[in-house]
């Protein structure tokens, strides 16, 4: 009896933890999709800066760099809004270029990263490192154009791609200035206290590139180099007809990558990671990742390089309030009307669609006569 | 009923017509005297409303960027052109639309605008973000108010010239990114109609391409009560085509743009191609072109009488035979190339000198009408830092003197404001005239030389501006039933037409300091530093002192050893 007891005891504390152990299973593998849904990246617009800092004919393959890397950006979405474009000297209508309007990437003339759709901000003696660090932290005077600024948000992932000639702990601009690793890095935090970035991808294609993010002391930056503190990026091949070298190595080979990708591919970080080996690169291509929260794994190229939008195709139909007349010419009963109509639609409906049903109101409320800019 | 019906509907669809816009295009081939080839594009939006009450928000043909630009800031009228090359007068003829080299940019504000400097930068700085152009670096060190030379094109008022501000940067470059957003201000894009044909790398593969655009107000019908607004998107490129085409002089659409036409611009109510088929030195049937015109139209086109072949697009008839239209033009006979007609009027400018200290600027006009003398205006916007000695300013004529009737000289400021010359000077017939000026050289500041300094600095073109007695009298032009291409500059009466030409830009080196020398001056200072205050420092306070030799341990005693075996003396 006394033996029996604890056996049965025992049976039920072994089906207890059991159905316990189920239970844990159960959660565990909701929490687990829980965490993935966090570690999926927040941003609802991207934005591109990409920079090419030299000036001179021998400096091509720096012009051609940037161009590729923007060819790649605007084919899989962002658009030319969204880009700042900085080149600092031009090489396509060059009196030097046999073939003008044009700037190859490839060799034997295959690949023109110049096109025929190419919108460029900041051109010539305009990239210097006061406006490149205007664009940055947006302390910007106010008569720049909206083409020439970089309005991202808390909810924007952006893209900073950097070439040129540099060296231990800078960044040469056109030959006559200099950006330290220090300031970019100040630049980042002030980017970072003003809230105009959510994930921040940052790519610099010189020699000696890993010294530029060391000091890097924001959250939520990943860098990547093409190569480490002391040795050199090389250039990839000369073209004997243009007569100067096109590409750099490691941004030859990132491109070969990027055309690859699509805006539904599922490429991650860690590819690009190992995109330039030294076999190929013969520089040891680096990266940073322990400012970021999230794993590289499940950071998708299309998150920084893309504009990825996520979209929700809804089979119910939104219909709009026709009793908004006559508060069409005072913009305070209107607003709180729709107020009170997205209270009133708030219960009972799912949450997209009274997020959907409140915009459409909104706007249909304040198209009317008006064309100030209230709403 | 039905008439009454259809009546009101002709007159609503002709009202929205004019509130949505009336588009031409206009192709102009021009085949010059040395082989090469000219083509201009002319775009024209005519729209019947008022940008200035600030009334407008809804945009059909007319582009918003530009509509809110003319209303925000008070713009009367906008000329804005960027050109890469040169048009060579003496080789090419008259231009149809001159424009200097570089960035050119006149406004004519309303008089409401309260400060124009201010609006003036403002619109810069917005027409950069437009056109991807560096225009935000106009200022005051750049910008001059001409007095003469330039008088609006469109309807005006009165002419107070403190609302005019006049522009040039020389150094800019034209590429795609500028040709790109002037192609998206076209209604129909580059995806219809004339625009297809261009394409960057045919463009920009040419001696001179110049694109422009000009927005001005005009009569809205004859009694001039209202005013329309309109938008002339030019594009000027000249082929060199002699050199590509194998010795041929022959070409074609598809030879120069890579592209042939298909259709019209479905937007535009008139679409034609112009090819100049007059007859040189009263030769006829010189050229020939295929395929055969709808129309051969003949106007009188500065001053001279000139045949055009006409390719209408919107006609049902020309598209009969093939999808696609492609203009082929054949000489008949070989040209002989000494037979090249001189334009009217001429000019060329340089700068002579040597070293880095002074110089002179001289420009020369050429009159070669044979009996008719006329007056030109001389604009000269020469930068502060070439400073300029009127005292030395001499125009010499047939080896006499000439004395200007009118002068304007503005002198310069440094880093504030550029020298301003302009001369209405008498031209006699068939003669020289030249004009110098010497200037010295001044030195920068080592901060304001640009990052190139040893490229050198421009000096931006002259601009002439003339009314020149024409060979044929001319009639008054109907803006709406004529060719595009005779009506921007509206004639006075018709003995004379209206010419501006430009001269070359000037290209001045300034005494350049060698930018390594801080680097240099600090290593060597530090180095004479260290060398002489470091040995100075030892010879004070070193002291020598005699040190005991110590035994040694086992190690040195077996290395003693072995060094006695070897021969050599101990440590």
């Amino acid at each position: 009896m006394a033996a029996a007891v604890p056996a049965a005891r025992w049976a039920r504390a072994a089906a207890a933890a059991l159905l316990l152990g189920c239970c844990g299973a159960v959660l565990a593998g909701g929490i687990q999709d829980q965490a993935e849904q966090f570690f999926k990246s927040g941003h609802t617009n991207n934005w591109a800066v990409l920079v090419c800092t030299s000036r001179f004919w021998f400096n091509y393959r720096h012009v051609a760099n940037t161009l590729s890397v923007y060819r790649s950006v605007k084919r899989l979405g962002i658009p030319d809004s969204h880009i700042v474009l900085m080149l600092a000297d031009d090489m396509a209508c060059n009196p030097r270029n046999p073939k003008p309007a044009t700037v190859f990437s490839h060799k034997n003339m295959e690949l023109n990263v110049y096109g025929d759709d190419v919108e460029v901000d900041y051109r010539s003696y305009e990239v210097t490192v006061e406006n490149f660090l205007r664009v940055l932290t947006g302390r910007i005077p106010p008569s720049t154009p909206r083409s020439k600024r970089l309005l991202s948000d808390d909810r924007s992932n952006i893209l900073i791609y950097m070439t040129g000639h540099g060296g231990n702990g800078f960044l040469k601009f056109q030959d006559s200035e200099e950006i330290t690793n220090v300031e970019l890095a100040d630049a980042f935090e002030q980017m970072w206290q003003k809230r105009r970035y959510n994930e921040l991808l940052f790519i610099i294609d010189t020699c000696q590139g890993a010294s530029m993010y060391e000091r890097f002391y924001s959250p939520n930056i990943i860098a990547l180099a093409s190569s480490q503190v002391g040795e050199d990026s090389l250039s990839h091949q000369p073209d004997l007809g243009i007569g100067v070298h096109l590409m750099d190595r490691y941004t030859f080979y990132m491109l070969e990558f990027l055309e690859e990708v699509h805006p539904a591919s599922q490429t991650n970080m860690n590819d690009l990671f190992q995109v330039c080996p030294k076999s190929l690169c013969v520089s040891t291509p680096g990266h940073r990742t322990d400012l970021f929260q999230r794993d590289p794994q499940n950071v998708l190229i299309t998150d920084f390089f893309g504009s990825v939008r996520k979209v929700e195709i809804m089979t119910e139909t939104v219909s709009l309030d026709r009793n908004l007349t006559g508060f069409e010419s005072d913009p305070v009963c209107c607003l709180k009307r729709q107020l009170e109509i997205s209270d009133k639609e708030r219960e009972g409906k799912p949450q997209l669609h009274q997020r959907m049903g409140r915009k459409l109101k909104a706007a249909k409320g304040c198209i009317g006569n008006r064309t100030t800019k209230v709403c | 009923m039905l008439a009454v019906g259809l009546v009101l509907l002709l007159a609503a669809g002709l009202g929205q017509g004019t509130t949505r816009g009336v588009l031409r295009e206009e192709l102009l081939l021009r085949p010059l005297p040395v082989g090469d080839v000219a083509a201009v594009f002319q775009f024209r939006t005519r729209w019947d409303a008022d940008l200035q009450q600030g009334a407008v928000s809804h945009y059909r043909l007319f582009p918003k960027a530009l509509g809110q630009l003319v209303a925000a800031h008070g713009v009367r009228e906008l000329h804005l052109a960027l050109t890469q090359g040169f048009w060579s007068t003496q080789s090419w003829g008259q231009p149809p639309l001159g424009a200097p080299a570089g960035a050119e940019l006149w406004v004519w504000f309303q008089d409401t605008v309260p400060d124009v400097d201010k609006a003036w930068k403002e619109l810069s700085n917005i027409l950069s973000g437009i056109f991807c152009a560096s225009l935000n670096f106009i200022d005051s060190t750049n910008t001059v108010t001409p007095t003469a030379s330039f008088k609006p094109l469109g309807v005006a008022n009165g002419t107070d010239h403190r609302l005019l501000r006049y522009a040039v940067l020389p150094r800019e470059v034209v590429c795609t990114e500028n040709l790109t957003p002037w192609k998206k201000l076209l209604p129909c894009g580059s995806k219809a109609g004339l625009a297809v044909l261009l394409k960057a790398e045919r463009l920009f593969h040419s001696s001179y391409h110049s694109q422009a655009v000009h927005i001005r107000p005009i009569c809205r019908d004859a009694s001039c009560l209202a005013v329309s607004w309109e938008l002339r998107q030019t594009l000027t490129v000249v082929f060199d085509s002699f050199t590509s085409g194998q010795g041929k002089k022959d070409w074609s659409l598809f030879k120069m743009f890579s592209r042939t036409l298909t259709d019209a611009c479905p937007l535009a109510s008139e679409s034609k191609v112009y090819v100049d088929i007059s007859p040189k030195n009263k030769e006829k049937q010189l050229l020939e072109v295929t395929p055969t015109p709808t129309s051969v139209h003949e106007a009188i086109v500065q001053g001279d009488k000139t045949t055009y072949a006409v390719y209408d697009l919107l006609s049902p008839v020309l598209f009969n035979t093939s999808r696609s239209l492609n203009v082929q033009l054949k000489w008949k006979r070989p040209e002989d190339s000494s037979e090249l007609s001189t334009p009217i009027m001429h000019a060329q400018r340089y700068v002579s000198g040597y070293g880095l200290q002074t110089g002179e600027i001289s420009t020369l006009i050429y009159n070669t009408h044979p009996y008719r003398a006329f007056p030109v205006i001389l604009l000269e916007t020469v930068p502060w830092y070439l400073r300029l000695y009127v005292h030395t300013l001499t125009i010499i004529t047939k080896g006499k003197e000439n004395k200007p009737s009118y002068m304007h000289y503005q002198p310069a400021q440094d880093r504030k404001r550029p020298h301003l010359l302009e001369m209405l000077i008498q031209l006699p017939a068939n003669s020289a005239t030249k004009i110098t000026i010497q200037f010295e050289r001044a030195l920068l500041k080592w901060t304001e030389y640009p990052p190139d300094p040893n490229h050198g600095f421009y000096v931006s073109s002259s601009v002439l501006s003339a009314l020149v007695p024409s060979v044929i009298a001319m009639k008054d032009v109907n803006v709406e039933e004529s060719p595009l291409f005779t009506s921007l500059f509206p004639s006075s009466d018709g003995s004379s037409y209206f010419l501006r030409l430009y001269t070359e830009p000037l290209l001045v080196n300034l005494p350049t300091p060698d930018f390594s020398m801080p680097y240099n001056v600090i290593c060597l200072t530090c180095t004479v530093v260290a060398v002489c205050y470091g040995s100075f420092y030892n010879l004070l306070t070193r002291t020598f002192h005699v040190e005991e030799p110590s035994r040694g341990g086992l190690a040195k005693r077996l290395a003693n050893v072995i060094r006695r075996l070897r021969g050599v003396p101990p440590i």
